[in-house]
């Protein structure tokens, strides 16, 4: 990645689902969209809008049916699943509604899953692993295991966890979906301080007051992003025409 | 440890605590591999126990030796019973020996015996016993360790001198407090000087007997020169049972053809055979051969193997069934942890590793405390009954090779099936 690469350029993007016979669905019309390090943006829309078809491709769990995606300026809507496995692994970190952490893994273990798959030594980034989990407020939970944490906190873990291997962005889905109002602000103020300490966001959401503590907020309707509202709050990461 | 088998062992760890979350279930479905592997073992232990010791009982007849035995013939025997001064003759005879001896090619020598039931008697002590009238050759071809004095010679056999020989167990019982050699004891109406202490190395007639007659000891037999037994006890056997007396004329009890070698024993049973049917009017005798009895002991035992080996291989596939079945279900449940670790960028492979390590750690595991209890489990047949049991180490490896394939073989289905799982749907699978 060259310094002035974008960490996303989606160059026209497009998602059809075959459902078998004539029947087709255009998840995604043709997205064109440049995210730049350390940016906040936010994906709004109604169900159906293919935020979450934008969300999967973004996090390289599927790939565009045309159109290219460059994330941190390696093109990777053509890689093969092994590769498309290590570039979720290496430059994505994942934050989801349900915090889906491993139920027979404690803490400190689950966040070091995503080193596990990288072939590290786990050893040699223990430390590493205990910073984060202290980072987060759960240096005297290490030995939990999910189930015996709040909501919360688990999702504080899958944060952590989001942030083990250094990735060039953190996606978020829904990340406040399944938190009461409180614990849900505590995790948005984690996740702004993270973008402040220059951590580039993408957050998927239909909630407005989630929507709005990111510095861009895309709407989508129909397969497109059907407008865009940049927060003068930071302009430094305000759209760039493609 | 390096990074790679240090990555091998997180991957057995964390198989362990997946498993570990459904203890019942795992151990459940373990069962199915203990069992199968125990059954190989203790099975294969068992089989392996009984045919060496056939084997080595059919061993000690000699190989080299065949054995004809009077037999009572089959429809006159409750005549023996009923009629009173007819005797029932029957059996080999002297000149079944000689003419054994003398037309079949091959034969080194014969070696007859002749086996009277009869009272010892050491003045106050009465030990019933087996007379056995025979030649000095009895040492080599039966067996006998000689333990004190001598064993018959040839000049007791021309004399008819009336000397005996005593198994040490009878010798025991006739003379608890005196030294046996040189006493006289009187055997029906004659007196016999003890000159030698034997101990049988084996006998075809006491193995008969071992399963057969509790409490009466197995050695108590009395040796006298074959002439000696025919001069003093004539050829009529009178035995006086419960309420009706026996008379059977049986001149000879049992021949033990000894052959030059082992090729020799093939082509004589049938002459054998055949010589014999010429001069026999009724099938009053039986021929043993040991070493076809050994062949037949050895094919039973092929035989048996294959039947216990197919046994134990339907078990340990029924527990392998059982294995991919829970993994599926496994599969199924941990949709979504599959899809996790897919986003958090686990590679196909490592979803299949995972599986693959859980599947095997469960065969292997059942595995190991199935030859645990199948080890245990031919010690306590041992113990429990007369059987005897042998566990071979090949018996062991098979058994135990056997459940780590299972598990890799229906373990690779279920792992499969987890890594081909699209990651969308497996992250949206509640």
């Amino acid at each position: 990645m060259q310094p002035a690469d974008p960490i996303i350029r989606l160059e026209g993007l497009e998602k059809r689902y075959d459902l078998g016979g004539e029947a087709e669905v255009r998840a995604l019309r043709g997205v064109n969209l440049v995210v730049n390090p350390g940016s906040y943006v936010a994906i709004m829309g109604p169900s159906g809008s293919g935020k979450s078809t934008m969300l999967n491709l973004i996090g390289c769990l599927d790939r565009p049916t045309a159109g290219r995606y460059f994330l941190g300026g390696t093109d990777v809507s053509r890689m093969p699943d092994d590769e498309l496995s290590e570039a979720r692994g290496r430059r994505i970190g994942f934050i989801f509604q349900s915090y889906n952490l491993i139920a027979q893994l404690t803490v400190i273990e689950n966040i070091q899953v995503p080193l596990l798959y990288q072939g590290k030594d786990l050893r040699a980034y223990h430390d590493h692993c205990v910073k984060l989990a202290e980072a987060v407020g759960l240096g005297d939970r290490m030995h939990h295991r999910p189930n015996q944490l709040s909501g919360g906190q688990q999702q504080r873990v899958a944060i952590a966890r989001s942030l083990v291997n250094d990735p060039l962005l953190i996606l978020a889905d829904e990340p406040t979906g399944n938190l009461d109002s409180r614990t849900g602000l505590e995790v948005l103020e984690l996740i702004g301080t993270l973008n402040a300490q220059g951590k580039t966001i993408v957050l998927v959401t239909h909630d407005e007051r989630v929507g709005s503590r990111a510095h861009r907020v895309l709407h989508m309707r129909d397969g497109l992003i059907e407008r865009e509202v940049v927060n003068p709050q930071n302009p430094a990461s305000a759209a760039v025409p493609v | 440890m390096n990074p790679l088998s240090f990555q091998f062992v997180s991957t057995v760890r964390l198989g362990v605590k997946s498993l570990m979350l459904h203890k019942l279930r795992s151990v459940l479905t373990m069962l199915g591999i203990i069992f199968g592997v125990c059954s190989v073992i203790a099975m294969l232990a068992i089989g392996e126990g009984a045919s060496y010791e056939a084997q080595q009982a059919i061993k000690k007849l000699g190989s080299q030796n065949i054995i004809i035995r009077s037999l009572k013939p089959p429809d006159d025997a409750r005549q023996s019973g009923l009629s009173r001064g007819f005797a029932l003759e029957y059996g080999l005879t002297y000149d079944d020996a000689s003419r054994i001896q003398s037309t079949i090619p091959g034969v080194v020598r014969v070696l007859p015996v002749r086996i009277i039931r009869e009272n010892v008697r050491f003045f106050r002590n009465s030990v019933p016993c087996q007379v056995i009238g025979t030649l000095p050759s009895y040492t080599e071809i039966v067996g006998l360790d000689i333990l004190r004095g001598r064993f018959l010679t040839q000049t007791d056999e021309i004399n008819h001198d009336n000397v005996c020989v005593l198994t040490a167990g009878l010798a025991q019982r006739l003379f608890p407090y005196q030294d046996p050699l040189a006493q006289a004891i009187k055997i029906s109406s004659f007196y016999y000087r003890v000159v030698g202490l034997v101990r049988e190395k084996n006998m075809p007639e006491q193995r008969t007997q071992a399963g057969k007659m509790e409490g009466e000891p197995l050695d108590n037999n009395v040796y006298i020169a074959l002439g000696a037994a025919r001069s003093r006890f004539g050829d009529v056997l009178i035995r006086r049972t419960a309420g009706s007396i026996e008379v059977e004329k049986v001149e000879l009890h049992q021949l033990t053809v000894q052959m030059q070698d082992v090729a020799a024993v093939e082509t004589a049973d049938p002459q054998i055979k055949t010589l014999l049917s010429l001069f026999h009017r009724k099938p009053d005798y039986e021929t043993i051969v040991p070493l076809q009895l050994l062949r037949q002991a050895e094919q039973t035992k092929r035989i048996f193997n294959i039947v216990l080996g197919s046994i134990a291989a339907i078990s340990l596939l029924v527990g392998g069934i059982g294995i991919m079945n829970i993994m599926l279900a496994t599969v199924t449940e941990r949709t979504r942890e599959i899809g996790v670790r897919r986003a958090l960028g686990a590679k196909r492979r490592h979803i299949t590793m995972q599986f693959l390590v859980e599947t095997v750690v469960l065969s292997v595991g059942g595995g190991l405390i199935g030859v645990m209890v199948g080890l245990i489990v031919p010690v306590a047949v041992s113990h429990l009954t007369t059987m005897r049991t042998i566990v071979t180490l090949w018996s062991v490896l098979l058994a135990f090779s056997i459940s780590g394939a299972i598990g890799i073989i229906f373990g690779l289905y279920p792992a499969r099936a987890a890594a081909q799982l699209d990651p969308i749907e497996a992250l949206r699978h509640e």
